[in-house]
């Protein structure tokens, strides 16, 4: 079982997670979520040498459907929801820089 | 304590179906003898009158619910029949998707919220002829056994609000123990339906994964999630079941098999049964003496009424815990990436586009949430994987074989469905541990995705409710009901709740220690 999660570790997982966390949420998260991984680990116990993974409690199949269209939501109504919008489009802040 | 009727009790002595009951109260509506909207006002107005001290709604929805019993009750007028569930009031787990109507999922990351859809169960509902009165508080996001972790705040038990109702479908539990509606819709990923009702001294059904749409549920992990009834009769949460089953082209995971009706094997018994008592779900774990004692006289029931009992140890069931709290946290991270602040809810504004959505998720998910999510994503992340997911993931088949090997020999399994009874307000809230144990019971059912159903079975020695649990196999729903309605009818009686509406204390129960 790999080693205890540190601050450290939990404030990396935070950033992968988008999560932006405050000192005071990293202090208090770390040992919690190693208490709670250390009784998790318990999954280790178990042989599962000859065992496959299951992801889904039954068996998946591809659904498919006649390519009819059918209405899709209202755009208005949808836009009406959201932060903000622009020339009915979701406006985000800059993703990249700008050109220097 | 005092003594009361359980419903079917009610049921012998009035001569007819409970008269709170969402069967009798459809049928007086169906036949003209009550208005829906006399039926709708009674219920609004008890919400009026003890929701403020409960906390079950985030949203009442009045002019709603008074527009649509109208309309019933024209379509009665009109000899038309509005279905199977006319008039009934049920109340909705804010986190399921209402057209127009703010669906928060008890977070201020979607506070305000309007969805442009309605979920399938919803829509279902509607046609059934039932009448939405409200949503009903959870824990953000469903994550929690408490309804403590709302940001809007939480929600407290009918039987004592000094006590959790539990959850994360909380509201929902309270809001039918305290006659607020005669039945509401829950979603249960690790017990989320079953553990609040046993607390609130409710029926509470996790169906089968697939029988009933997740479309517009708002996702936590996904091949563990599951709509389901909660009511105060078995025959309640079979005739809601019945209503919400069946397939869904919206839903890929949607089984195209229907299962059974539900409604029919009510009455069917248990002659013959053969009914597993689940050693490591009754007597392991941390099981209070009184819930095992309450468990011990359910099987009495079902052996006394002509089932087979015999215990059966299964102890794969002891790696469920851990396993469900890799695999739903993994789940979890992936499913609420979408809470970019983009599309819908709350925005921070930040430098980048990053940068905003870091900020956005931290100002609008709570600490469990957020715990959930760094859960997920470590267990998920480089150098973790296998040894956390995948090993879980191997788990989780090595319960699904278990419990088909416990099936070979029994129809249906019997335990407990809460190691202990209503916890006080703050008493885990900082101890996720302590708190994540509260769902030991529950959670290897999600993990198979079969169905079960919490049954109130008399209190424990300070008058709180005690639920017993009966699991079947995949689409097992009938002989499950059943078994369940037998051990209602064997029930030692469940008191009338502290804090509830008055119509559910002269229903024939009288009330407990006159508080009021």
């Amino acid at each position: 079982m790999p080693a205890r999660i540190t601050r450290e570790e939990t404030a990396h997982v935070a950033r992968l997670a988008r999560l932006d966390l405050t000192d005071d949420e990293l202090d208090r998260y770390a040992p919690q979520l190693a208490g709670v991984l250390d009784h998790a680990a318990q999954v280790a116990a178990v042989d599962t040498a000859a065992t496959p993974p299951t992801a889904h409690p039954f068996p998946l199949r591809n659904v498919l459907r006649a390519d009819v269209p059918v209405p899709s939501l209202d755009r208005q109504v949808v836009l009406a929801e959201a932060p903000a919008v622009e020339d009915g489009r979701f406006r985000v802040p800059r993703i990249i820089g700008e050109a220097p | 304590m005092t003594v009361g009727l359980t419903p079917d009790r009610a049921e012998a002595s009035a001569g007819g179906a409970e008269p709170l009951s969402a069967r009798a109260l459809a049928d007086a509506v169906r036949r003209g003898e009550r208005r829906a909207s006399e039926v709708v006002e009674e219920h609004l107005a008890a919400i009026e009158a003890v929701d403020g001290e409960l906390g079950c709604f985030l949203t009442v929805t009045a002019d709603g619910a008074r527009r649509r019993a109208a309309e019933i009750d024209a379509e009665v007028a009109a000899g038309r029949d509005p279905g199977p569930l006319a008039g009934v009031p049920v109340a909705v787990k804010d986190n399921l998707c209402t057209t127009g109507v703010a669906t928060t999922c008890a977070s201020r990351i979607l506070e305000g919220w309007r969805p442009p859809y309605d979920a399938t169960v919803v829509a279902r509902l509607a046609e059934a002829g039932a009448v939405m009165v409200g949503k009903t508080n959870l824990d953000e996001f469903a994550m929690g056994s408490s309804t403590e972790n709302s940001a809007f705040g939480p929600t407290r038990n009918p039987h004592d609000p000094s006590r959790v109702p539990g959850g994360s479908s909380g509201g929902s539990a309270a809001a039918v123990a305290a006659g607020l509606a005669p039945l509401a819709l829950g979603s249960d990923t690790g017990g989320s339906i079953r553990q609040p009702a046993a607390l609130c001294g409710v029926v509470g059904m996790k169906p089968t994964y697939g029988t009933v749409s997740r479309y517009g549920l708002i996702a936590f992990a996904s091949s563990l999630d599951q709509v389901g009834p909660v009511a105060r009769s078995v025959a309640d949460a079979a005739a809601l079941f019945d209503v919400i089953a069946g397939h869904d082209p919206r839903d890929s995971t949607s089984l195209v098999d229907v299962p059974p009706a539900c409604g029919p094997a009510v009455g069917a018994g248990v002659q013959g049964l053969r009914v597993g008592l689940v050693t490591e779900l009754t007597d392991a774990q941390g099981v209070d003496a009184d819930v095992r004692s309450r468990v011990a006289e359910a099987a009495d029931a079902l052996a006394v009424a002509g089932a087979t009992v015999d215990s059966v140890s299964i102890p794969e069931l002891r790696f469920a815990l851990p396993a469900y709290y890799l695999l739903a946290p993994a789940e979890a991270s992936s499913n609420l990436s979408r809470y970019d602040g983009v599309r819908y809810g709350l925005r921070v504004d930040g430098d980048d586009v990053a940068d905003m959505n870091a900020r956005t998720r931290a100002a609008g998910f709570g600490p469990e949430v957020k715990r959930r999510i760094l859960l997920g994503t470590y267990a998920l992340s480089a150098g973790y994987y296998d040894a956390y997911y995948a090993q879980a993931q191997r788990v989780r088949t090595v319960i699904i074989q278990a419990f088909a090997r416990a099936y070979e020999r029994f129809d249906v399994l019997l335990a407990a469905t809460t190691p202990g009874t209503a916890f006080r307000l703050g008493e885990k809230i900082d101890d996720p541990l302590a708190m994540y144990l509260s769902d030991v019971c529950t959670i290897p059912t999600n993990l198979a995705g079969h169905p079960a159903i919490s049954v109130p079975f008399g209190t424990d020695s300070a008058g709180l409710p005690v639920g017993v649990q009966i699991l079947a196999p995949a689409l097992g729903e009938p002989v499950m009901v059943a078994a369940a309605a037998v051990l209602e009818r064997a029930a030692p009686s469940t008191p009338v709740p502290r804090v509830a509406a008055p119509t559910l204390a002269t229903a024939g129960m009288p009330a407990v220690g006159g508080a009021r």
